[in-house]
């Protein structure tokens, strides 16, 4: 590795050029011009969040608020999910690693097995933001509601587990006194977006009207992020602040609270916030998608011993280059969506 | 066409058992090392909440031991630490060039916007 220096170069060593640049293959020196420019565009987006991040200051949210689930447990494990993900992708990349080794010594049993390592922890990370997305799409139980005096607040507290609603007044499908206890909450939410709670009663789809029976919800603190008449930016509200949310929710008026996200409106922060959220990761997984199928098809090649007849397991090594940036990239992502 | 087959860099690359063991022991050594960064990082995050006083020091060694981090893969995972000296540069140097005048010269207008917007009321 360290005797690049000491390399002869003649005609059969050689670009067209007669001089190799750098003493290095044209392949990886060209992934690495990719690399770089590659670079720059994830740098750039990362710096515009950070531009509109310096513009919002105190709406920004807080990420560990955001991200604070893990799968089969629920809420209140702020980062450890995505940590793990981090942790997945910086294993792949030591496995890529030691493929790129095994390659060197021509030990293709070696190269077969660290690959397919490396595939699988992609794979595993590529689903784990799959699930990440679906969280952050579908949000919070309380979401994020407007106050009486325009402000808008995030919820923090224990939601009031949903019992049932009992049908008080027929409609097309359920007959009163019928007791549904199927998909509650996500009918729950969906009319308190299109105003259809009052009284604790709600408005079915069918046009039936139910009573909802909902535990209480505790410790509920609203934290104000965006000014109102009478709440500022960054404020914590304990004092009432459960009567507050239950008058929101109850008030009738269509989209007063926002659930989960989508690019024009999101329960967690400005606008922009889920946009560059979207565009960022999504951006990033789609390289990470992508390093999982050339990482596949060099599999297959060293599989077949195309490698092995070859010489050497450079290939390997180009991929692996994309790989590592992969996981560079996403070193980045972490720090700067999730923790500062 | 497979251009790679004739240039003998490729082989270049090649090391024996010996030299294995010990490249295998360095790569598990920053792998220990790169994981417990990201424990360091999930547990300061955990524990200091950004209201806390202590929330800019934080976020400052969130952003060097993200650099340290980075160090590690791209000098040690990628190899560009074994690569000439000159290919090294030709990476590197245009790159933080022109990225941190990208950092310098956005976030600089960021705080600006944000003063502007504040000043008419947003």
């Amino acid at each position: 590795m360290s005797n690049h220096n000491e390399t002869q170069n003649d005609s059969a060593t050689t670009w067209g050029g007669k001089v190799s640049p750098f003493s290095t293959s044209y392949g990886k020196l060209m992934m690495w011009f990719f690399l770089v420019s590659d670079a720059l565009t994830f740098g750039g987006l990362l710096i515009a969040y950070g531009f509109t991040r310096h513009a919002c200051q105190v709406a920004w949210p807080i990420g560990e608020e955001t991200f604070n689930s893990l799968p089969f447990l629920g809420h209140g494990y702020p980062l450890l999910y995505v940590a793990l993900m981090t942790f997945i992708l910086i294993v792949s990349s030591v496995t890529m690693v030691l493929a790129v080794e095994a390659g060197h010594r021509m030990d293709k049993k070696g190269v077969q097995k660290w690959m397919l390592a490396t595939i699988v922890g992609g794979l595993f990370f590529v689903g784990s933001q799959a699930w990440e997305w679906y969280h952050f799409i579908h949000g919070s139980e309380f979401g994020k509601i407007e106050l009486a005096d325009g402000s808008k607040a995030i919820v923090k507290g224990h939601f009031g587990e949903i019992k049932d609603f009992t049908v008080v007044e027929a409609g097309k499908h359920h007959h009163k006194g019928a007791v549904i206890k199927e998909d509650l909450l996500h009918q729950f939410h969906h009319a308190i977006e299109h105003g259809k709670l009052k009284n604790d009663t709600i408005t079915l789809h069918d046009g039936s009207k139910a009573l909802v029976h909902r535990a209480k919800d505790e410790h509920v603190v609203l934290v104000i992020k965006e000014d109102g008449l009478k709440y500022k930016t960054g404020q914590h509200v304990e004092k009432g602040a459960d009567k507050m949310y239950h008058e929101v929710i109850n008030s009738g008026t269509p989209h007063r609270v926002i659930y989960g996200a989508n690019l024009k409106a999101n329960e967690y922060g400005p606008t922009q916030y889920a946009q560059f959220f979207f565009f960022i990761t999504g951006f990033h997984g789609f390289h990470v998608f992508s390093g999982v199928v050339f990482n596949f098809l060099i599999f297959l090649k060293v599989v077949e011993g195309r490698y092995h007849r070859r010489g050497h397991y450079e290939m390997v090594e180009k991929t692996g280059l994309y790989w590592h940036f992969v996981d560079l990239v996403w070193v980045f992502v972490f720090t700067f969506f999730y923790l500062v | 066409m497979e251009r790679d087959d004739i240039i003998e860099y490729s082989l270049d690359t090649h090391h024996d058992e010996a030299t294995g063991v010990q490249l295998r022991k360095k790569i598990w050594k920053v792998t220990a090392l790169l994981t417990i960064i990201t424990i360091v990082e999930v547990a300061l995050g955990a524990f200091i909440k950004q209201s806390s006083t202590l929330w800019e020091l934080v976020k400052w060694s969130f952003i060097a031991l993200t650099l340290v981090k980075a160090a590690y893969i791209v000098l040690i995972f990628m190899h560009l630490g074994d690569e000439k000296k000159t290919l090294k540069y030709v990476i590197l140097l245009p790159y933080l060039v022109f990225i941190i005048y990208l950092i310098f010269i956005l976030i600089t207008e960021g705080n600006a916007v944000h003063t502007a917007l504040k000043a008419i009321g947003f």
